[in-house]
């Protein structure tokens, strides 16, 4: 079940009128999953406009029974990942050693000095997440991605990936068993 | 109930892998939709650039060039643009320097390099037809209403032409300036007759001499060595010495006399 049922008939009866509306609807997981593949903000976004500007080409150019039967959410997920894919091919993120060459973890940046205790403390807990994500193998973590972080349904998440729902199934529960086993890796190392 | 899935399974030692990931939902930065919209043509952002006579206000979006406006107009630009083509406007974070370089060329002494591409959804097939006309007159050049009706298969068409030229949402890039009452005087414009002549003269004709010509009735200048008559900006009939030189009030004046049209301004 798509989180915005009427949109699919509003684009296709007048795509330039609720256009924007999908953009509002969409732009965070578009956004959030891209940020997850290419690992750079700006890159990111780029990746964003180009999914939005390709959504709505191809939305202009379908018949509108088409545009009204569309499930959205996994269409747009999937023209994400690929594009994101791409450009990660093209410019790949710059490494980052989860630990240095002792096996101790790195120490996460300081935050700056202005900064509330409370958002520091949950940035370097972001920080420390997207550091154990990026981690795991490529097809763990796009499943985990879609699955815990943006909190597709299993059924979505498979469309999304080209792979039957026992996989992806499988994928995720890997991916969450490895993230939670480097967790505690670090916890017995530093204690929180 | 499977014991890996963390969202079945929240209490069970799973609730901080469940909310550190969620927690790594990331918030869109604010300038993402109106990119968006820009790109596909929903929305429109401009910017100022050196015009022929004075700061030209260019509006665009993904389509292309949607507006111009004179650049003392800035405060009023945004409110006329939306009351005409229903989309927001908002100045340009940064200029876009393709677009800029394309104006800039276009609008420069060599008027060479690839045209800008102009987006000109609510105009009519005729309106572009008009449009499209216009931009091959060459720069320094004029040719009347009649003219343009006549080159696109409509002589009676005239009024018509005036009106297209007069909604032209691009002036000085498309250069409905060039074209000039069938008397051949300098007569309407949207920013004024004044930024007409001043467009002209940038491009190095001359408004007054044109504004003479009218008055006396010349339409055409003929050259006694070739026996071609042009329009008189026409570069052929500018070549042509004072000496070679006779004026014709009409295309049936010069026919009688022997002469037969230009090819390139194709007076008749």
């Amino acid at each position: 079940m798509d989180t915005h049922p009427e949109l699919p008939a509003r684009l296709a009866r007048d795509l330039d009128g609720s256009f924007d509306e999908l953009v509002g609807a969409y732009q965070r997981l578009v956004f959030g999953l891209a940020l997850r593949v290419v690992a750079d903000r700006a890159d990111a976004e780029e990746v964003a406009q180009d999914t939005f500007e390709r959504a709505y080409w191809a939305l202009a150019g379908y018949q509108a029974e088409r545009v009204a039967a569309m499930r959205l959410r996994p269409w747009l997920a999937t023209i994400t990942l690929n594009l994101a894919r791409n450009r990660r091919r093209r410019r790949p993120p710059p490494a980052r050693p989860l630990e240095d060459g002792d096996g101790r973890p790195l120490a996460v940046a300081a935050p700056a000095a202005a900064e509330p205790a409370a958002v520091a403390e949950r940035g370097q807990e972001r920080e420390l997440w997207a550091e154990l994500l990026a981690g795991l193998p490529r097809g763990w973590r796009e499943a985990v991605v879609l699955r815990h972080v943006e909190g597709l349904p299993y059924a979505e998440v498979a469309e999304v990936l080209g792979r039957p729902v026992g996989t992806v199934k499988t994928h995720v529960h890997r991916g969450v068993r490895q993230l939670r086993e480097l967790l505690e890796a670090r916890e017995e190392r530093v204690p929180r | 109930m499977n014991r890996l899935d963390i969202h079945d399974d929240p209490d069970g030692g799973w609730r901080e892998l469940a909310e550190g990931l969620h927690g790594l939902r990331a918030e869109p930065p604010p300038t993402l939709r109106p990119a968006v919209l820009e790109r596909v043509g929903l929305a429109d952002a401009y910017v100022t650039v050196d015009g022929p006579a004075g700061p030209l206000l260019v509006a665009y979006n993904g389509r292309g060039i949607s507006a111009t406006a004179p650049g003392a107009e800035e405060a009023g630009f945004a409110e006329r643009f939306q009351a005409r083509f229903r989309r927001p406007l908002r100045p340009a974070d940064r200029p876009p320097a393709t677009l800029v370089a394309q104006v800039e060329r276009l609008l420069g002494p060599g008027r060479a390099g690839r045209r800008p591409r102009y987006d000109l959804r609510g105009t009519s097939e005729f309106e572009r037809a008009v449009l499209a006309k216009a931009q091959e007159i060459p720069p320094g050049q004029v040719r009347p209403y009649a003219w343009v009706a006549g080159e696109l298969g409509r002589p009676a068409a005239v009024r018509a032409v005036g009106a297209a030229l007069g909604r032209n949402p691009v002036p000085v890039l498309i250069p409905c300036h060039r074209v000039v009452g069938s008397d051949g005087r300098l007569t309407g414009y949207a920013w004024g007759v004044g930024y007409k002549r001043a467009l002209l003269a940038a491009e190095g004709a001359d408004p007054d001499e044109l504004e003479r010509l009218a008055r006396r009735g010349t339409r055409f200048f003929g050259s006694d060595t070739t026996r071609i008559y042009c329009y008189p900006t026409c570069a052929n009939a500018r070549r042509t010495t004072d000496r070679h030189l006779l004026r014709f009030r009409g295309a049936a004046e010069a026919a009688a006399a022997g002469y037969r049209p230009c090819l390139a301004c194709r007076p008749a």
